[in-house]
């Protein structure tokens, strides 16, 4: 069977301070995986290599079959078929939620502006935002803002989703209802990559947990091991602290 | 001398208002060739290529270190000898001006764009937009509407520079008022009158550029 | 294009000598505007930042009409029209009397022009500082001078010090102006030198690259005075 996703030896440095140390980890057609780890361990940066907005210096990166190419512009055709969320939503505050979700879909997929419409309109349906479609980012909650996002994403039908903490930026009580759009995505079939510190959302969504610390990837394994018993010190000990709280 | 005579200013105002035309003309024309040229700049400066930032860099800051008059006694000088034939003074300045304006207009620009957040670019980027379309969809329409009042401010101080080309002769408003205030020998008048036009015509335009800037902040 | 070449021009006498006169006059000029434009800037934008109102007003008034005015013609006023509107023994003593009349004249319109450009980055600078340490200098007791002395204005300073770098460039490059009025510094000079020999491209060129070593050797003084009073940990450039 062929991965959706498959990287091999990636490596990365700023400067030279190494980021990523010869990270591989293939995710397999409708799979969800889960990245959790210490602050500053490379989480974020390993998941924007994915879809290579952040250039890698070593390592090879296919989706779907198809060689991630190393040149930015080549790259962009690939990069229209993963999805992304981001912390911050990162929606553009200059542009209405519709426009947000239309923009990429008529200028990197040329959809007609019915078309492109049409799709949004079903995917507001499913996160129940319909009435937000001539709204501004601004005038809307964190979490109406991430659901916007993650719309914004679907509607470019991709083949994966990536997701950098995409409720760390969040009020409490607005956690549930992103995470809840993230499970029914997840029950649907979709591939995902999710970094998170939501071990809730692991527990129930994750098919295997990815835990990464200083640049490396440290452990790979099936949801129920990770949490039962870590074959790691070093995972054993970031999970006893961050379930303590 | 002799009391305030308003009726020289009434008589030479057909003359000064066509000077003033040329002012305003030359600061619209610098203006818009200015930002035009001015947004190549700033991309090419942020751009991945590094031989390309340099130059863009180069092209900056050496028009940023030299005085405006000088810039247009080069190109008055220059243009001619370039193009082999005499062109009249107002060519050589319109190339002095938008060649010159560019480089300050590219550094505002600059600035607006790089005070986009950088999840922007990485949201555009991340939904296959090529960089230029990053640059055309996303970053620029919000860079614009932070630069706005800057970009009045600018105009502002380029509608004072154009008076500057009164040291090739050019009739514009300053240059005009000079003619008359010599060969009527009304200096204080024409002098005082100009002041006046000028201080009102840019009091409006740093008015406008105050009430563009307080609506931003009350946009947040 | 078709150009004869010499630059030999430039170290003929007197073109030689000519070009040090402008480029020492260009110095003398700005530097002498830059002391009376940083004094006059300073104590403007102090006093405009200050809650009285007629305060505010005062230095407003003179923030926009010098800023609203172009420096040519500031200088014209200066130099053509003050004489006249000066009582007559005073108007005649600043025409025949007065040495060098224009390039004082010069330096004063540049100074009063270039303090209310300083005047609005002092006064925004102060702005910047974050409003609880005026409360917090006010609340150990100190009055409202030693508040501004030892506490705002500090602070303030090394917030003010990238915007005056490039005010101070300013002065030098607005110091040509004056050659409307009959300074002759040093662009005057060189288009001087263009009017007598033709060799305009070896002139201006010779000027650009004297007006580029300027703005370098000012730009390296501020970044290493920005770089002595920066607080250590803050970075001094957001
Ligand atoms: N642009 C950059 N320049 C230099 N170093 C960087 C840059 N971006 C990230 N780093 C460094 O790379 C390391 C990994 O950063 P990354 O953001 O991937 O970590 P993370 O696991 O996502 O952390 P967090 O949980 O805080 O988001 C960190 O040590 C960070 O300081
Ligand atoms: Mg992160």
């Amino acid at each position: 069977m062929v991965e959706m996703i498959r990287i091999n030896g990636l490596s990365k440095s700023y400067g030279d301070v190494p980021v990523l140390k010869n990270c591989s980890l293939d995710v397999a057609r409708g799979e969800v995986v889960v990245i959790c780890g210490p602050s500053g361990s490379g989480k974020s940066t390993f998941v924007k290599c994915i879809n290579g907005i952040e250039p890698a210096q070593a390592g090879r990166i296919a989706i779907d079959g198809e060689d991630l190419p190393s040149k930015p512009a080549a790259a962009a055709r690939i990069r229209a078929r993963i999805g992304m969320v981001f912390q911050h939503f990162e929606l553009y505050p200059h542009l209405t939620v519709m426009e947000n979700i239309c923009l990429a879909q008529i200028h990197v997929l040329k959809r007609s502006r019915e078309e492109a419409k049409a799709k949004a309109h079903g995917l507001l349906r499913r996160v129940g935002l319909t009435d937000k479609e001539a709204a501004y980012p601004s005038q809307l909650s964190g979490g109406q803002q991430q659901r916007i996002a993650i719309v914004r994403a679907l509607a470019m039908d991709p083949v994966a989703m990536l997701f950098d903490e995409p409720t760390s930026a969040l009020d409490p009580e607005m956690i549930g209802e992103v995470l809840a759009v993230m499970l029914e995505l997840a029950r649907e079939g979709m591939t995902m990559v999710v970094v998170t510190h939501e071990m809730g959302f692991a527990k129930a969504a994750a098919d295997r947990v990815v835990f990464m610390d200083c640049g490396e990837i440290v452990e790979i394994a099936e949801t129920a091991r990770f949490f039962a018993e870590p074959a790691s010190e070093r995972a054993r000990l970031f999970l006893s602290r961050i379930l303590a709280h | 001398m002799s009391g305030f005579d308003v009726s020289v200013i009434l008589d030479a105002l057909p003359f000064l208002a066509k000077g003033l035309g040329l002012s305003l003309g030359l600061t619209a024309i610098a203006m818009v060739g200015g930002l035009a040229l001015g947004l190549i700049i700033a991309i090419a400066r942020l751009s991945r290529f590094r031989t390309l930032g340099t130059l863009a860099a180069l092209y900056v800051n050496g028009f940023r270190a030299v005085p405006l008059i000088l810039v247009i006694f080069w190109f008055y000088f220059l243009v001619p000898l370039l193009l082999g034939r005499p062109v009249g003074a107002l060519y050589s300045v319109l190339i002095a001006f938008v060649m010159f304006e560019a480089a300050y207009y590219s550094e505002i620009i600059r600035a607006g764009m790089k005070s986009v957040r950088p999840g922007q670019w990485q949201a555009a980027q991340a939904s296959g937009m090529t960089y230029l379309q990053a640059i055309r969809l996303v970053v620029l329409p919000q860079a614009l509407r932070k630069m706005a009042p800057l970009m009045v401010t600018q105009g502002v101080v380029l509608f004072q520079d154009t008076s500057l080309v009164y040291v090739v002769s050019l009739h514009d408003f300053m240059t005009s008022a000079s003619i008359v205030a010599n060969t009527q020998n009304r200096i204080v008048e024409l002098y005082v009158f100009a002041a006046l036009v000028y201080f009102a015509l840019c009091t409006a335009g740093s008015t406008l550029a105050q009430r563009l800037s307080s609506n931003r902040q009350r946009a947040h | 294009m078709n150009y004869a070449w010499n630059w030999g021009v430039l170290v003929q006498p007197p073109y030689l000598e000519w070009l040090g006169q402008g480029i020492a006059m260009t110095l003398a000029v700005s530097i002498a505007a830059g002391i009376i434009a940083l004094s006059l800037g300073t104590l403007i934008g102090i006093f405009h930042s200050s809650t009285s109102g007629a305060m505010r007003l005062v230095t407003g008034s003179y923030i926009n009409l010098f800023r609203n005015v172009p420096l040519l013609l500031q200088m014209f006023l200066w130099f053509f029209v003050v004489p006249e509107l000066l009582p007559k023994a005073a108007g005649t003593w600043l025409k025949r009397e007065l040495p060098n009349p224009e390039i004082i004249t010069a330096i004063v319109a540049l100074g009063l022009f270039t303090a209310s450009r300083i005047a609005v980055q002092v006064a925004a600078g102060i702005a910047a500082v974050p409003g609880g340490q005026s409360m917090a200098a006010r609340a150990s007791g100190l009055s409202t001078v030693q508040a501004y002395r030892l506490v705002l204005l500090p602070q303030a300073f090394r917030i003010v010090v990238p915007p005056l770098t490039s005010e101070f460039l300013t002065i030098f490059k607005n110091s040509s102006i004056a050659l409307t009025i009959g300074v002759y510094e040093l662009t005057a000079r060189t288009q001087q030198i263009q009017s007598f020999t033709y060799q305009g491209f070896e002139a201006f060129t010779a000027a650009t690259v004297v007006y580029m070593v300027i703005a370098l050797t000012v730009t390296t003084l501020m970044t290493v005075i920005e770089r002595r009073v920066a607080i250590p940990g803050q970075s001094a450039r957001v």
